[in-house]
C-alpha cells in the first residue's frame, strides 16, 4: 500500500490493561475484546498523528522481530480489522481532532496505565 | 351538594437496598401491603428517600415477563420496558413513575435496573453471584445459572450470614484514612433458595467463581480472566456507552483490588471448611 495510514482509538471504546493483557470494551453491543501483543502495541501507539509504517518501524519491528514490509502487511490488516470492530479509526490523514462527535466514553490516558501495586 | 372530586389515599413504603432508598408510592392498600410482604427486613422506617416512584397499576392482562427488557436513556431520562411493565426515571429530579399490574415481579425488575444504574455511576455493581458473610468479611459467589449459587448457599454453616443466593450488590465506599474499599449488601433479589438476604453489609475479601468438581479446590485467577468473568456476570441492563464505560472501569478496579479465585466444589458442606 502505497499511502501513509493513519490510525487513532476510537473514543467509543473503553480499555484497560489487565495482567499482561489489554481488554477493550465497545460501547455499543457491550463487546468485550481482548488484544494480542501486537494489537496491544498498535493500539497504545495510534495516537493519530504517528503513521502506521512509523509505529511498525519504531515498535513492532524491534519487540517482535520481523522485517518491515511483512510486518506493515500485517498490521494494516490488523488495523482494518480493529477498526471494523470499533476499536481503531483509520485515515490517510493525520487524526487531528475525536473523528466522532459523540461524547467520548474512552479517558485519553487513564485506561492504559499500568495496573498499580495491591 | 355532593363533592365534585373524590379524595384518593395514597400509600407509601421507602425500600433501602445497599444504603440506597426508594420510596415506592401508590394508591392501592393491597399492593402496598404486598411490597412489605415482599420486601420485609429492608422496609425502611426512614422517610426521606433518594429516589420516588409512583406506581400506577394496570389490568393483570398487562403481562408477559418473560419479554426481553428494554433500557434506553434519552434527554437525561431512563425508559425502562418489559412485557409486564413500563417505567421512566430521572436521575436529575430523583422522580419516576412505574406502568404494571398488582404483582411483585415487575417492581422487582425496575428495582433491579435502577439500583444497577445507580451503582454503575458510583463504581459499585450487582453482580449474579450468591454471598455470605463469615468472620466480618463477605464473600462472593459468582456463576451462571447452574454453577452452584443456590447450592453453596443451602450448603452454609449457621455462623454464615447469607447476604443472596442470586443476585450480590457490590459498592464501593470511602474508609476513613484509608483508601476506598468494596463493600456487599444484603438484597432481597432471591434465586432458587427463594429466601431473602440479611440486610447487613460487610467488606468483600474475595470472589470465587464457581464450578463444580471431583473434589474441593481452590485455585488463583489471572487479573485479565477475573476481569472477562466478571463482566460475563455483571447484570447490566443498559446499551449506554457511558454506563458500559463505568461497568467496564468498575470490574478493572475490582479485580485490582480483590482476590479473585476459582472455587471448584463437591456440594456437600466441607466446601465451607475452605472459606472464611
Amino acid at each position: 500500500m502505497s499511502k501513509k495510514l493513519y490510525v487513532a482509538r476510537s473514543p467509543r471504546i473503553a480499555a484497560r490493561k489487565l495482567g499482561q493483557e489489554m481488554l477493550v470494551m465497545s460501547g455499543q453491543g457491550s463487546t468485550l475484546f481482548t488484544l494480542n501483543p501486537t494489537a496491544t502495541v498498535i493500539w497504545q501507539a495510534a495516537d493519530g498523528a504517528t503513521s502506521l509504517d512509523e509505529i511498525v518501524e519504531r515498535r513492532i519491528c524491534p519487540e517482535f522481530e520481523v522485517k518491515p514490509e511483512e510486518a506493515l502487511r500485517d498490521a494494516e490488516a490488523l488495523a482494518e480489522d480493529l477498526a471494523k470492530h470499533g476499536i481503531l479509526v483509520i485515515s490517510e490523514e493525520p487524526i487531528s481532532e475525536q473523528p466522532i462527535s459523540e461524547q467520548s466514553i474512552a479517558k485519553p490516558d487513564a485506561p492504559v496505565q499500568e495496573p498499580q501495586q495491591r | 351538594m355532593p363533592g365534585l372530586a373524590t379524595q384518593v389515599e395514597r400509600y407509601s413504603v421507602v425500600i433501602a437496598i445497599g444504603g440506597v432508598a426508594v420510596r415506592v408510592n401508590t394508591t392501592d392498600a393491597d399492593f402496598l401491603d404486598m411490597l412489605h410482604a415482599r420486601y420485609s427486613g429492608f422496609v425502611s422506617a426512614e422517610t426521606h428517600a433518594e429516589f420516588d416512584f409512583d406506581v400506577d397499576l394496570a389490568a393483570p392482562a398487562f403481562a408477559n415477563p418473560d419479554a426481553d427488557v428494554s433500557v434506553t436513556q434519552r434527554s437525561g431520562r431512563w425508559f425502562m420496558e418489559r412485557g409486564d411493565f413500563r417505567a421512566e426515571w430521572t436521575p436529575a429530579t430523583g422522580t419516576g413513575w412505574i406502568h404494571q399490574s398488582a404483582n411483585p415481579y415487575s417492581i422487582d425488575a425496575v428495582l433491579r435496573i435502577v439500583h444497577s444504574l445507580v451503582l454503575a455511576r458510583r463504581g459499585g455493581f450487582l453482580l449474579h453471584s450468591a454471598s455470605a458473610i463469615r468472620n466480618g468479611r463477605a464473600f462472593l459467589f459468582a456463576g451462571v445459572s447452574g454453577a452452584g449459587k443456590t447450592t453453596i448457599s443451602r450448603l452454609a454453616p449457621p455462623d454464615a450470614t447469607l447476604l443472596t443466593d442470586e443476585i450480590s450488590y457490590v459498592r464501593k465506599l470511602d474508609v476513613p484514612g484509608q483508601d476506598q474499599e468494596y463493600v456487599a449488601f444484603g438484597t432481597p433479589f432471591t434465586g432458587e433458595l427463594a429466601k431473602l438476604g440479611e440486610n447487613t453489609s460487610a467488606p468483600v475479601a474475595a470472589l470465587y467463581l464457581l464450578a463444580q468438581g471431583p473434589k474441593n479446590r481452590i485455585d488463583p485467577v489471572g487479573e485479565a480472566d477475573a476481569g472477562r468473568e466478571l463482566l460475563a456476570n455483571m447484570l447490566f441492563f443498559a446499551e449506554d456507552q457511558e454506563m458500559v464505560h463505568w461497568a467496564f472501569q468498575a470490574a478493572c478496579d475490582f479485580v485490582r483490588r480483590v482476590p479473585v479465585y476459582r472455587l471448584t466444589f463437591v456440594p456437600d458442606t466441607r466446601v465451607w471448611e475452605m472459606i472464611g
